[in-house]
């Protein structure tokens, strides 16, 4: 059978053998060993299956920002729901089919004259039920360091100038609770229906490094 | 939810609390370092929990402790702090770590 040897994605550097075996490029590192072995024993210990584990990860996986973006249109377009959120976080994902599974989600809400932002300054504590899996400068030591300490200066440097007269909240989720903030709706989507709003809500507007904005 | 329903707590929300300025050098502390010693108002009763002093170690079956969210004014947790004269920081702090406010 004859064979293009480009006829396939590869990574390795034209010229080479395509067929080369796959080697590792280096060690893996501490925290992944360390992490590996206590799954292993884990599993060996009953704790849990490796299928089980491999379906809490996929479950992770399939949680993204479209699901808070839902909740925030909702919030944006219904005040009772809007009003039960902020009451009870947890009570009002439930009502649109968001397990938040934590303790609690505390919903924060921008006004114009408080702008929130969320951090965890001791470890990385994220709406993950909400959001999906955190971006890696939300878990960077310059980041949670640094925004509880000058949150005006790192949301500067994310593009959002929050005006002098406002006042920033910054949420240290150091135990229990997880927070989502409920963004400010724009000006200008008067009469928009909650599918149309929904593409306005990303997930920098959720942890309140931006404000949602009209695509210009 | 009414926040704290049913919970006996040695604090309410509007209550002036002091955060402990205790430095023990082992344990999974859940209180961060900037804020021991500084000085904030009670926001909301956040539940009660499982101490993860004691989680961390182990014990799963020891008390639960009230979970409280505590709002701090920036300009008195940070000294030169550069934003303006209303900015908050709101951390959740445990009720062992918390002693009344003068």
């Amino acid at each position: 059978m004859t064979h293009d040897p480009h006829d396939h994605a590869h990574d390795h550097a034209h010229g080479g053998d395509p067929h080369a075996p796959i080697k590792a490029k280096e060690p893996e590192g501490h925290y992944q060993l360390l992490a590996d072995a206590v799954r292993e024993l884990l599993i060996e210990k009953g704790y849990f299956t490796a299928d089980e584990h491999r379906a809490f990860i996929e479950r992770i996986d399939a949680r993204t920002p479209a699901l808070g973006a839902k909740i925030v249109a909702r919030a944006w377009t219904d005040p009772k729901f809007r009003q039960r959120l902020l009451d009870d976080g947890k009570k009002g994902c439930a009502e649109m089919g968001v397990d938040v599974v934590v303790a609690n989600l505390v919903v924060v809400e921008n006004t114009p004259s408080v702008h929130n932002v969320i951090v965890c300054t001791l470890c990385s504590c994220y709406p993950v039920f909400v959001l999906g899996r955190p971006p890696d400068w939300y878990k960077s030591a310059a980041y949670r360091s640094r925004v509880v300490r000058d949150p005006r200066a790192v949301l500067r440097e994310f593009g959002t100038d929050i005006a002098p007269e406002r006042e920033v909240r910054v949420h240290d989720s150091t135990a229990d609770m997880r927070y989502l903030v409920l963004p400010m709706r724009p000006k200008g989507t008067e009469g928009w229906s909650a599918e149309r709003l929904e593409a306005l809500v990303t997930r920098d507007t959720m942890v309140g490094v931006a404000e949602c904005r009209l695509a210009s | 939810m009414s926040w704290g329903e049913g919970i006996a707590s040695r604090f309410k929300p509007g209550d002036k609390v002091h955060v402990a300025a205790r430095y023990p050098v082992r344990g999974h502390i859940r209180t961060p370092f900037y804020i021991r010693g500084k000085t904030g108002v009670v926001e909301r009763i956040c539940g009660q929990f499982h101490n993860p002093e004691e989680l961390a170690f182990g014990k799963y079956d020891g008390p639960e402790k009230v979970l409280y969210r505590v709002r701090f004014d920036q300009k008195h947790v940070w000294p030169d702090y550069r934003g303006g004269p209303s900015d908050k920081v709101e951390i959740e702090i445990f009720e062992h770590w918390l002693e009344p406010a003068k």
